[in-house]
């Protein structure tokens, strides 16, 4: 084990609140906790003030476009780890729809070295469960799972493992390696065109509908289709109140499913079409007040297990035109904590040790993330993001670190500010700005 | 009045001013020269992502009546289709210095996209956009039903709405932005709508609309509507499940011989029957029924372009007083 530069530094956390608990003292050395405590001792450690902070074990997103390789138009591995370190994040999963797909072990070792030179975040590929995201064939998963890359989650991404026999066998077939199919539940003849959330709202835009019974009659397949082979299934972004009634109802069973909301399913409405911005395009699609607050009870009480952001940045002449034109998909890593602050925080709804829970710890347990998700205590891997509560800002897409421009919440104001990201000990964030990624091949 | 985008959001003053100024326009248009001065100078640019020859040459003679320099811009075939947006358009229109861009567009929002947008400063009108909204075919239609309306109660239209009024919408209302545009105008100007068509061709939440919804169109002309529009259904829909035959279709939703003799049966001899066009002869509509003197098909193409006129007039003229275009033709 080699220790660079960067990482032999030591640093003291001194004050922090742990996960918005008591205050206590962090002595950060070699990539790891050395010390917790009150009164903890710089010994030459650079001290961080971090009075009125509150700390969290690394952010870990399960749901991350990067879009290399392929569209290094919209992201690349380098500017989506800046974005993702800035969010807080010590670990993102890569979605698998790049182009090429990820779905041999050559292009998910590509990524996963991309991500490695890039230094700013742990980015764990995501492989893709068929051939090209085709839905015809399974992909080499087994390949995957034993490179380099070490991937653990599959997933479509972008389109849905509809074909049932298909599913019932990826969902097989990762037990040889403990692996979890993440489905995008959409049942490809019920959205034939759809354009936004089938209701009250489409009815007078005149937009075609992608109905809520849609993702549902997937959910409700998936885990019967799970519990019958005995096998682990995540939902990603979940949207409506239905499909949390029939997970809360598949885990009141026993069946082994997580599920995944988005930061902006938490918050925003398909009340916001009615401007007809493809700023709020998205897939799956802004649902109703009512699915909102299904989602956020959901999420509070454990039924929805962790928030995934479907960072998914596109350039601007993507979004730059009609409604039916623009392409799918908003920004989310670099607003993400903020969103889940004001939507599950501030609303009384969790504490800061359930926003630990959903954004870091169970993310990296479903992704078997070593070194992440871990208590902030003595021995722990260094993976640690501060988070000023108090502060406000307003979003401005400009000056992100994404290439995305595509921020549904631009505009707004927004609490609580990341003021560092310590990634395997090393600050990649500081003082709210971005610092220097890690270089250490050995970390 | 900035823009013409939806009738959604026209309030009843509003409409009603559109429609007053439309009845001094129709009879601009009754006299010899038909010709107006107001908007001379004026480019108007018709810009045409979809076919649609008479709502286009409608726009353009009620442009040319107010002497306004007319731009026809079939984006259809041309470098549009190729690949150009419609911002990379609208900046193209904006350079060569269109004042009104009347737009036609397959997708629904698309005028409030370019409406709302900083790519363009020009008014825009939206001559029907996807599934979405035609306000000025609603705004003719609304038109024609006032001046039936009036001559029923015996007076004049000018600054009436049509409180007390019962109109059937029938067809494909899913699909129709002429059945959204009217229902929302129908109800500003005080009308009575019930919808009528198969729950299939209903979109999803029109519970929530203010109207009646209806799947027995018999049972609909029973209680004498003083109008009945019949909506254009497209018989391919009958492969996408919608209703299972075209035969089956008309016998259910169609205007046909049966049951206009019904009406007349019933005496109910005000009652008009309207069609936005073009019409599906034998399919929602049946020959007799469309040539019929209950017909107001030719009324309503005949006042669309006095509508347009209006709609132009009162987006480009900066002038609120709709007495003004009266006041230049006298002269
Ligand atoms: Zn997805």
């Amino acid at each position: 084990m080699s220790t660079a530069p960067e990482t032999s530094a030591a640093y003291l956390i001194r004050g922090a609140a742990i996960g918005g608990g008591d205050r206590t003292d962090l002595l950060v050395r070699d990539g790891i906790i050395a010390e917790t405590g009150t009164g903890v001792s710089a010994s030459g450690a650079e001290v961080i003030d971090a009075d009125g902070l509150v700390a969290l074990p690394g952010l870990v997103d399960l749901h991350t476009h990067l879009r290399e390789p392929g569209r290094e138009d919209a992201e690349t591995v380098e500017t989506g780890s800046r974005a993702a370190a800035l969010g807080g994040y010590t670990a993102v999963h890569a979605m698998a729809n790049s182009s090429p797909v990820a779905d041999t072990a050559g292009v998910v070792e590509q990524v996963f070295t991309l991500g490695q030179k890039a230094g700013w975040t742990d980015v764990r590929p995501v492989g893709a469960v068929t051939v090209g995201l085709a839905g015809e064939r399974l992909a080499e998963l087994g390949a995957m799972a034993d490179s380099r890359a070490r991937v653990r989650v599959f997933s479509d991404d972008g389109m849905c493992v509809h074909d049932p026999i298909l599913m019932r066998r990826a969902l097989e077939y990762v037990k040889a390696f403990d692996g979890v199919i993440a489905q995008h539940a959409q049942e490809p003849r019920l959205t034939d065109g759809a354009q936004m959330n089938e209701g009250a709202v489409s009815a007078v835009l005149g937009m075609t509908g992608w109905p809520a019974v849609a993702e549902e009659s997937i959910i409700a397949r998936d885990v019967l289709l799970a519990q019958h082979v005995d096998s682990r299934l995540h939902v990603c972004h979940v949207s409506t109140a239905g499909s949390v009634e029939i997970i809360r109802w598949a885990k009141q069973r026993g069946i082994k499913v997580t599920a995944e909301v988005t930061p902006h399913h938490l918050w925003l409405t398909d009340e916001l079409v009615r401007s007809y911005d493809p700023v709020y395009k998205v897939n799956p699609p802004l649902r109703t007040d009512e699915d909102v607050k299904a989602l956020r009870a959901g999420l509070a009480d454990g039924t929805i297990d962790i928030v995934g952001t479907d960072h998914a940045p596109h350039p601007s002449e993507a979004k730059e035109c009609e409604w039916a034109q623009a392409a799918m998909g908003m920004t989310g890593l670099e607003t993400a904590l903020s969103v889940v602050q004001h939507t599950m925080v501030e609303s009384g709804l969790v504490g800061w040790d359930d926003v630990a829970r959903v954004m870091s710890t169970a993310p990296a347990g479903i992704g078997q993330l070593a070194g992440h998700g871990q208590p902030l205590e003595t021995g722990s891997a260094a993976n640690i993001t501060l988070v000023d509560p108090a502060a406000r800002w307003q979003v401005d897409p400009q000056r992100m670190a994404t290439k995305g421009r595509n921020s549904p919440f631009a505009g707004r104001e927004l609490p609580g500010r990341v003021v560092a990201t310590f990634y395997r000990g090393h600050p990649t964030v500081l003082d709210g700005a971005l610092n220097t990624p890690l270089t250490s091949e050995g970390a | 009045m900035r823009h013409l985008l939806s009738t959604e959001d026209l309030d009843k003053a509003e409409a009603i001013r559109i429609l007053d100024t439309a009845e001094e326009m129709a009879a601009v248009s009754e006299r010899e020269v038909k010709k107006l001065p107001v908007l001379r100078g004026r480019t108007v640019v018709n810009l045409f992502f979809e076919d649609s020859t008479r709502t286009r040459i409608s726009f353009e003679a009620a442009a040319k009546r107010l002497s306004a320099d007319v731009i026809n811009f079939a984006a259809k075939g041309s470098s549009v289709s190729k690949g150009e947006s419609l911002k990379d358009t609208a900046q193209t229109l904006e350079a060569m210095g269109a004042d009104a861009v009347v737009i036609r567009h397959w997708a629904s929002g698309a005028p409030a996209r370019l409406a709302t947008s900083d790519w363009i400063d020009a008014a825009v009108v939206n001559a029907g956009d996807g599934t979405h909204e035609h306000p000025t075919q609603a705004l003719l239609d609304a038109f024609t039903m006032r001046r039936n309306w009036a001559r029923v109660n015996g007076t004049g239209s000018a600054g009436t709405d049509l409180a007390g009024m019962k109109v059937a919408v029938v067809g494909d209302v899913l699909h129709s932005r002429v059945a959204r545009s009217n229902l929302w105008l129908l109800r500003t100007l005080g009308a009575d709508v019930t919808l009528v068509a198969p729950p299939t061709l209903l979109p999803v939440g029109v519970e929530h609309w203010p109207c009646t919804v209806s799947y027995d169109l018999d049972e609909t002309l029973a209680g004498g509507p003083d109008a009945v529009m019949m909506l254009r259904v497209q018989g391919e829909r009958m492969n996408a499940a919608f209703f299972p035959s075209t035969r089956e279709y008309s016998r259910r939703w169609g205007f046909d011989d049966r049951r206009l003799a019904a009406l007349d049966a019933a005496g109910a001899k005000e009652t008009i029957i309207m069609h936005p066009g073009p019409m599906n002869r034998g399919l929602e509509i049946s020959a007799a029924a469309a040539d019929s003197p209950r017909s107001t098909v030719l009324q309503q193409v005949r006042n669309g372009v006095s509508v347009r006129m209006a709609a132009l007039y009162l987006l480009l003229s900066g002038d609120s007083t709709p007495a003004a275009p009266t006041q230049e033709a006298t002269r």
